[in-house]
């Protein structure tokens, strides 16, 4: 069992929203006392995943679980999904449109990023049924 | 350097989190695309920036950083300064554009970091 089980709805058309979710688990994860470093490395593979959630997919879930040696973070959406999940992990490539490149994102580094921060990123994806993101973070 | 040197420098204005203009500052970032700050900050304290949307602010907070400085005068909303405020993170908004503000922080001593 977890030491902490969080839910959140992550809004798809409220940019100023975004990355809330994250920011209550950051601090969760303060009061829990697991070291800064950690903490980062939850916060930003998280607070990638939420941004591609409201820019790619319209919205979705977030279940987190944290336990006394790990992280467990599964983002959940229905959106459009990913076709070539191997082409969407190369750094810079993006289907991001212009309004989203202006907002400062879609630069091709959110997958990426996430893949660097997380021990384990498992992508699930169905193009047209959505896509599901689960990323592991162990403690130091 | 402090946060009010930085606001100094940058011949900036203050607009939340005064409180803190004390605080240190060692190293800064200057970027308009919050991915590659979220890719590439470590220990820097200080966001330089030209994006201005509520994002911003939230990337800062997921870096622990607690300065915000927007250059070529860019104009945060209400939202983002509340939002700035109740995270702790003081913002300088500033005339000087990216390049100048990144050089007269430099020249000054501020450092890029790790």
């Amino acid at each position: 069992m977890s030491a902490l089980h969080l839910e959140f709805d992550v809004a798809g058309d409220n940019f100023l929203s975004a990355g809330s979710a994250t920011d209550r688990v950051k601090n969760e994860l303060r009061k829990l006392g697991v070291s800064s470093a950690d903490i980062r490395r939850v916060a930003i593979s998280m607070y990638e995943g939420e941004i591609n959630m409201v820019i790619h997919a319209g919205g979705g879930k977030a279940i987190v679980d944290i336990y006394v040696d790990k992280s467990v973070v599964k983002l959940i959406d229905h959106g459009k999904g990913i076709k070539d999940i191997e082409l969407a992990m190369k750094p810079g490539y993006s289907t991001a449109n212009e309004e989203i490149r202006n907002l400062g994102f879609g630069a091709g580094m959110g997958l990426p990023n996430m893949k660097k921060y997380a021990d384990e990123l498992i992508i699930e994806s169905e193009v047209g049924k959505g896509t599901t993101v689960t990323m592991i973070v162990n403690f130091s | 350097m402090k946060i009010k040197d930085v606001a100094e420098i940058l011949q900036g204005e203050i607009l939340c989190c005064e409180e803190q203009a004390d605080r240190e500052v060692q190293a800064a970032c200057g970027s308009d695309m919050m991915s590659d700050v979220l890719a590439y900050v470590k220990d820097q304290a200080l966001l330089i920036t030209g994006l201005c949307n509520p994002q911003v602010i939230r990337t800062a907070v997921m870096m622990d950083m607690i300065c915000i400085a927007f250059v070529r005068g860019k104009e945060p909303t209400a939202e983002m300064i509340e939002l700035a405020r109740a995270k702790g993170i003081t913002i300088i908004r500033t005339p000087r554009r990216m390049f100048s503000a990144c050089g007269l922080l430099y020249s000054a001593g501020l450092k890029s970091g790790k």
